[in-house]
């Protein structure tokens, strides 16, 4: 990837479980969409583990609008980690 | 058509008042009020905490309006979400669609809530006497937002 970084957010009991709300990351060029971010994210620690262990739980978004596993992620995105939304 | 997220409390009238002043070719208005409730699973809820994505919320609601406009004649519409604390009793939500007829109004209505709970980027964590939990999603809204697809 280029040297803009991604900024990554984590709300809710994915934030709590990382243990932050927001960074910036610069993975690696082979990750290049959201599933590839997320098996590189849980390889960061057990947090990060723990945080987004479960696929099928943890909802993504790129650049507001939410995202599929085979959805590009490019230098530059805001990438959101969120659980399933719980409003209304 | 308007979205508004806000920390502070609403006034219902007063915001329907707003909606429909002006706009005499409205026959009918369906409101939803969504309420914190003081029981959850059994167990007494003493405060809830909601938390949101500033951004996507606006943006999500604003998509969620526009779909409903699209298949709905409505005159106008009102979307309302607070983030925050808040207490048992407090409202939470206001969902108000109008038309000229009130089929459309109901339908809209029931649509935007719907569409809400299961698109707009918010979180609820209910505060028990002894502990504090993020709300688990329902499978029933999933069921619910589902029965709006368009096939």
């Amino acid at each position: 990837m280029s040297d803009q970084p991604i900024k990554l957010l984590y709300f809710a009991w994915v934030r709590d479980r990382i243990g932050l709300a927001e960074e910036s990351v610069a993975p690696p060029a082979g990750v290049t969409d959201v599933a590839g971010l997320m098996t590189w994210l849980r390889g960061r620690g057990p947090r990060y583990e723990a945080a987004l262990k479960n696929d099928r739980v943890v909802r993504v978004a790129i650049n507001q609008r939410f995202a599929r596993p085979e959805d590009a992620v490019a230098p530059g995105d805001e990438v959101a980690v969120f659980p399933p939304v719980t409003g209304g | 058509m308007a979205v508004k997220v806000q920390a502070d409390d609403f006034d219902v009238g007063a915001e329907i008042d707003g909606l429909t002043r002006g706009r005499p070719s409205i026959g009918g208005v369906a409101s939803f009020i969504g309420l914190v409730r003081d029981m959850a699973g059994g167990e007494t809820i003493r405060s809830m905490t909601l938390e949101h994505y500033p951004g996507m919320t606006e943006r999500m609601l604003a998509d969620i309006e526009a779909e409903a406009h699209r298949r709905w004649p409505l005159d106008a519409s009102l979307i309302i979400h607070r983030y925050g604390h808040l207490q048992p009793g407090d409202r939470i939500v206001l969902v108000v669609a109008a038309s000229a007829h009130r089929q459309a109004a109901f339908d809209a209505c029931q649509f935007l809530m719907d569409w809400l709970k299961t698109q707009a980027p918010f979180w609820k964590k209910e505060e028990t006497p002894t502990d504090t939990r993020w709300v688990e999603a329902r499978a029933s809204d999933d069921a619910a937002a589902d029965r709006w697809r368009e096939s």
